[in-house]
């Protein structure tokens, strides 16, 4: 099978590397090659954050280029347009709604670009958006919405069901599981 | 078992199979990861020494004592440690050492990109780089066997991709090494000029048997291709850019021992192919060393001697077809990191902008204060040296500088490097005012225990250096300590420590914000009455605060109710909901 790619973007802080730890966990599982590249340090300072998951039969790169990724998972807007240019052309975007300011924005140096959802389709992405701040509040927790976006993200694909629950109770403290399995069906069936 | 590994996982995993019993680290992104897992298995002492030179000396020790040792830090830190590295090459060691370097091409979180081949090269040590978590831990465990085995210190190559990228690991036990018991040997481990002379001539033998080693060690290996017209000789995540962007098109030498050289296998390889092109990120090392040899090669006038390379790099450099895909014609605005809410440096920089004074910083998360708003940091060089570069500004300019001047140091890194530049201050004298950031932890690598913190690696109660008595036992007879979170009485004593006629140390102390035992308030929110969209509060860079429709407006997922932008509000638009978010 030829190398999959999915990149996993936001803010530093927004629990992006729970996500990338439960594909990795997951795709491990189902037999395949993977990778998985973070970033720590400086840059996770409220910076912005990018993880690359890798799977396939051999995996080489650690890394996802321009042009590579089925999917984009983001957990910012701005973020999803900033690293647009990582999705294949027939890539998919799975997005939540969340925007976050920027320090240039903040400070009026910048501004947030408006309807990114409308021009990234417009770009020819496909754009699954919906806002998993919401959901995760309603599962219990703003910090779940990594597992809400997990959730969604399940949607496209064919591993059984069982499967991501076995990753969610590997990946997860047993006092938070009842929480994120509820974070996963609302991100799911949203 | 088959696991997913974090590369600095998988060295710390190689450590323990291959028997290490000493481990002493100092924290640099990206490298942190290999000393914190390997504190996890008990059979290894694991620890954060103060800096990367005493945690060389450490594991220099317990080598001599006959345990298998590991220091570990990033590439700027071998920097500090060289000392005893160019050293312990001439005394060789007893049981096995490994000293694991990370470079941080790109520069995701360190102040310069510089090549830690070099330093294998000019201490005369071999250096193994693995290309992936598998080779991480199988190379650390090869380490002690090269290090045992000709008799020196074995560098391990990390790099960021290499350390921070999760890939597939096979484990297996640990075994306890056969027992090295320490000998006096004052020949071999006295080096005094009379002792060292007759070293030198053993390091050398130790490089040609080391040279001959590369050339049969499977470390290095050939990777046929089906096209002999370019032959690629790479090592590391160029390696894997490699595979990703040729496949099985082009012949590869793989190298895994990147010093010394395999001559002849290099030579060899080079005339199994019409031509030979050399990938390595930063500097063209491999290359040089093909070109001593007098072979034609493609090196550094076609790849980049900057930053990080990918598959998309490699391809368009060898002249393949590169993927790209389409953006947004809108600008995207950068998303620079800036310091958390509720961060305790904040309160310090705004005031150190506010009164206009000249600052000279120093490495860590409050290097963030040079970012606008708070612009309040002009020079940032290495560990330590805003202490030393202080006394040096005041020395030059006098009373022109010093009552406006002020170095900031972290604790952790005053710990490390900036202890003996206050030392400088209170011998030599400058009327010098250095501000020490004690958050009570290591903050920018991810909180990690110091010597000031009261709690070692595990967690656990160990020895705490006091900061007050330190600073007065050198001699500095105003020390005081503040609460950064009180603008007030923050301004005031910058005031007066710079007004003073003598040195002086101010303490601004403050726990961490994303400390776990830290409390905080609720949130704050902005009352739209009172608010008249002055941007006072704008001042402070604070990441939960914006303006939006002429009103401030709090964001209560991020706000850890401080209160420093309540401090800056003229008009009390700043209240307390009472509940958290």
């Amino acid at each position: 099978m030829e190398t999959k790619n999915i990149m996993i973007v936001g803010v530093g802080g927004q629990g992006s590397l729970l996500a990338s730890k439960l594909l990795g966990h997951l795709l491990l599982e189902q037999g395949y090659d993977v990778k998985v590249s973070e970033v720590h340090g400086m840059s996770q300072r409220g910076g912005s954050v990018v993880t690359y998951v890798r799977y396939g039969d051999c995996v080489n790169s650690p890394v996802i280029d321009k042009g590579e990724a089925d999917f984009i998972v983001s957990f910012e807007l701005l973020e999803a347009a900033r690293w647009l240019s990582y999705l294949k052309p027939d890539g998919q975007i799975v997005a939540s709604t969340q925007q976050i300011d920027p320090m240039p924005v903040i400070t009026g140096a910048a501004a947030y670009p408006e309807n990114l959802v409308e021009k990234m389709r417009g770009a020819g992405a496909n754009v699954d958006a919906l806002d998993c701040l919401a959901l995760a509040e309603q599962a219990g927790s703003s910090k779940a919405v990594n597992i809400v976006l997990m959730g969604r993200l399940s949607r496209y694909f064919d591993f059984p069901e069982e499967a991501w629950e076995k990753s969610l109770e590997a990946m997860v403290p047993a006092k938070f599981l009842e929480l994120n399995r509820k974070a996963f069906a609302l991100g799911k069936s949203a | 078992m088959k696991k997913l590994m974090l590369g600095n996982a998988a060295v710390a995993r190689g450590l323990y199979e291959a028997g290490c019993a000493v481990a002493s680290s100092y924290p640099g992104t990206p490298s942190t990861e290999i000393t914190e897992e390997a504190a996890k298995y008990e059979e290894i002492y694991c620890e954060w020494a103060p800096n990367e030179k005493v945690a060389m000396e450490t594991a220099f020790g317990a080598s001599l004592a006959g345990k298998r040792s590991f220091c570990g830090m990033k590439h700027v830190g071998l920097n500090v440690a060289a000392d005893p590295l160019f050293t312990v090459s001439y005394t060789g060691v007893n049981a096995g050492m490994v000293v694991a370097v990370a470079d941080d091409a790109g520069m995701h979180s360190s102040q310069n990109e510089q090549d830690s081949r070099h330093y294998a090269r000019s201490a005369k040590l071999p250096m193994l780089e693995p290309s992936d978590s598998a080779e991480a831990r199988a190379f650390a465990m090869e380490a002690y066997e090269i290090s045992e085995a000709f008799d020196c210190p074995v560098l391990l190559k990390m790099c960021t991709r290499i350390a921070h990228s999760q890939s597939v690991v096979e484990t297996g036990e640990r075994v306890e090494p056969p027992a090295k018991p320490y000998e006096k040997n004052i020949a071999k481990y006295v080096m005094m000029p009379g002792n060292a002379i007759r070293r030198h001539p053993v390091v050398e033998e130790r490089m040609r048997k080391l040279a001959e080693f590369a050339e049969t060690s499977d470390l290095n290996r050939t990777e046929p291709g089906r096209e002999k017209s370019t032959g690629i000789i790479t090592s590391s995540a160029c390696y894997q850019y490699v595979k990703e962007a040729c496949g099985d098109r082009f012949p590869i030498l793989k190298l895994g021992m990147v010093w010394p050289l395999p001559e002849k296998k290099i030579r060899a390889f080079a005339a199994s192919v019409d031509s030979l092109t050399v990938v390595e990120e930063l500097d063209g090392f491999i290359e040089t060393f093909c070109r001593e040899l007098g072979l034609e090669c493609v090196g550094k006038e076609k790849f980049p001697l900057l930053g990080e390379y990918s598959q998309n790099v490699v391809a368009e450099k060898l002249g393949l077809p590169a993927r790209n895909g389409k953006a947004l014609e809108d600008a995207i605005p950068p998303r620079p990191p800036v310091m958390c809410a509720g961060c305790p440096h904040r309160g310090l920089f705004y005031t150190l902008n506010k009164l206009k004074c000249t600052v000279l910083g120093d490495i860590g998360c409050y290097t963030l204060g040079a970012v606008a708003p708070l612009s309040a940091m002009e020079m940032t060089l290495c560990m330590g040296a805003s202490v030393s570069a202080i006394h040096g500004f005041n020395k030059a300019l006098g009373a022109e500088s010093e009552h406006k001047t002020v170095a900031v140091i972290g604790d952790s890194t005053f710990m490390h490097s900036g202890m003996t530049g206050l030392a400088n201050i209170a011998y030599n004298q400058s009327n010098s005012t250095a501000i020490i950031l004690d958050n009570s932890i290591t903050g920018m690598t991810g909180h990690q225990q110091n010597p000031t913190t009261g709690y070692n690696i595990k967690g656990d109660p160990a020895g705490k250096i006091d900061l007050e008595s330190l600073c007065r036992a050198m001699g500095f007879r105003r020390v005081r300590v503040v609460d950064p979170y009180d603008l007030a009485e923050t301004e005031k004593a910058v005031k007066e420590e710079l007004a003073a006629d003598e040195p002086s140390v101010i303490i601004s102390r403050r726990p961490c914000a994303l400390l776990k035992y830290v409390k905080h308030k609720p949130p704050l929110k902005v009352n739209a009455e009172t608010c008249v969209g002055c941007k006072s509060c704008m001042k402070i860079g604070c990441p939960a605060i914006s303006v939006k429709g002429g009103k401030a407006r709090v964001d209560n997922t991020l706000c850890v109710g401080c209160g420093v932008c309540s401090q800056l509000c003229k008009f009390g638009a700043f209240e307390e909901t009472g509940k958290g978010a």
